[in-house]
């Protein structure tokens, strides 16, 4: 199908783009590679789109006071080849290629992926594992929003209808992280069927911190808190019994198989828990 | 065209062009219907088949995933443009001789996304590096395996032409 009309504005500055969602029905367009889906099936018929790829200083890549800054407008191509990213943010760089395909990746923006909040993606997940950090600029001015604050339902989050989220806040990776990425899909790059993006930090021979977010299992990104304690003591067996997780069935596969491979997606991450990171 | 119509200037294939468009006229949309380039075609229009692979700016996109109004100022290239300079001739004509496609309907993104990942690998990529860089671009006619003999067969002439 074809998109509904719509009017189509190219905002020159942040406050321009806070200033005309003001104006009603209207969107942002970033990379739009989920957007123009919805438009093109007509999920979705906003009034105006807002075009916020011309706003100069969103899409830099840098480490600073220990965090490594994403901002929203940084493609998935240009993350999934940065030094920066290979270096101090490696659970990214291991979730980068299973986001879409290239052509998508070349389009498909970080914070696109974060405001989008589609509960099947790679991004948000890993935002949550990593306990990362959302701003966002709205009428007000500047907010800093937590991943685990950040995800409310459904499509939902805790950006109102006039922020433009900015970028995205992680902290840099050590010597102790160990992360770990997995997920099953039926073809490479589409949405998962279940995923699963983990941190943790090492402890002697042991893990601390252990953060196990899973994606396509409900409405936002969920964690799995026994598991994450019975694998602190190490025992993985015990952690796939533990998995305090209760997926509704989709069209991709019911309720009960995607709990039975979130145990397999368990057992595949602890094993890469277990090596360094970098 | 709706009152929204915007105008834009883009270099489609070498040649620039300046033109009204209807801001939900999509890029695939705009080549087929509007300047005629019919090699670029139109699937799922949701982002899945990649029929719509062109290049703007250097750069594989989905044709479908962007708007035509988008493109302003932009370089876009389509298969007509890739044949036309000779530079997909080779994998055209494995493609042809390897029996990679049957009807033809994936083709013209097959070939552009393949064209893509030759021109940015040093070296001759694995066949699972082929297959992971046309996971994008369904083909319901070959089973794939001609299409990535046709690519790899392709990348090791380019390869041994390099030495």
């Amino acid at each position: 199908m074809k998109p509904s009309p719509f009017a189509y504005n190219k905002a020159r500055s942040l406050d321009e783009a806070v200033s005309l969602l003001g104006s009603g029905d209207a969107k942002l367009l970033a990379g739009g590679q989920s957007l123009i889906a919805t438009l093109n099936m007509r999920l979705s018929s906003p009034a105006m789109l807002i075009d916020i790829n011309g706003i100069v200083g969103l899409d830099g890549i840098c480490r600073a006071d220990g965090s490594v800054e994403i901002g929203a407008l940084a493609r998935h191509a240009q993350v999934e080849y940065s030094d920066v990213i290979a270096r101090d943010a490696p659970l990214i760089a291991r979730a980068m290629p299973h986001i879409g395909h290239p052509a998508i990746r070349n389009r498909g923006t970080f914070g696109g992926s974060i405001a989008f909040a589609d509960p099947a993606a790679e991004l948000p997940a890993c935002l949550l594992a990593l306990d990362g950090e959302i701003e966002a600029t709205g009428p007000k001015g500047r907010r800093t929003i937590k991943a685990q604050d950040f995800f409310k339902g459904l499509f939902e989050t805790a950006l109102g209808p006039q922020d433009v989220l900015t970028g995205i806040r992680i902290p840099v990776a050590t010597n102790e992280t160990r992360i770990g990425f997995a997920e099953l899909a039926r073809r490479h790059g589409d949405y998962a069927i279940v995923g699963l993006a983990a941190c943790a930090r090492a402890d002697g021979k042991g893990l601390s911190d252990v953060r196990l977010a899973y994606f396509g299992v409900g409405n936002v990104p969920v964690r799995a808190r026994k598991a994450e304690a019975a694998l602190t003591h190490g025992d993985v067996e015990r952690a796939v019994a533990a998995l305090d997780l209760d997926p509704p069935d989709d069209v991709q596969a019911t309720g009960k198989v995607k709990k039975h491979l979130a145990g397999v997606l368990l057992r595949r991450v602890a094993h890469q828990l277990m090596e360094p990171a970098r | 065209m709706s009152d929204h119509a915007v105008e834009v200037s883009m270099i489609v294939n070498g040649e620039r062009l300046r033109q009204r468009v209807d801001p939900r006229r999509t890029l695939v949309d705009f080549l087929r219907e509007d300047l005629a380039l019919t090699g670029s075609h139109v699937g799922c229009e949701h982002g899945v088949c990649g029929a719509c692979t062109v290049r703007v700016n250097g750069e594989i996109v989905r044709g479908c995933l962007m708007l035509a109004v988008q493109c302003d100022g932009a370089e876009v290239e389509t298969i007509e443009g890739l044949s036309d300079s000779g530079e997909v001739a080779d994998l055209q004509s494995a493609f042809e001789q390897r029996n990679a496609l049957q009807c033809g309907f994936c083709t013209p993104g097959m070939i552009t996304a393949a064209q893509d990942l030759l021109k940015r690998s040093a070296r001759v990529p694995s066949r699972d590096a082929i297959r992971n860089h046309l996971s994008g671009n369904y083909c319901r006619c070959t089973g794939y395996h001609a299409i990535v003999d046709a690519v790899e067969a392709v990348a090791q002439q380019r390869a041994s032409g390099r030495k």
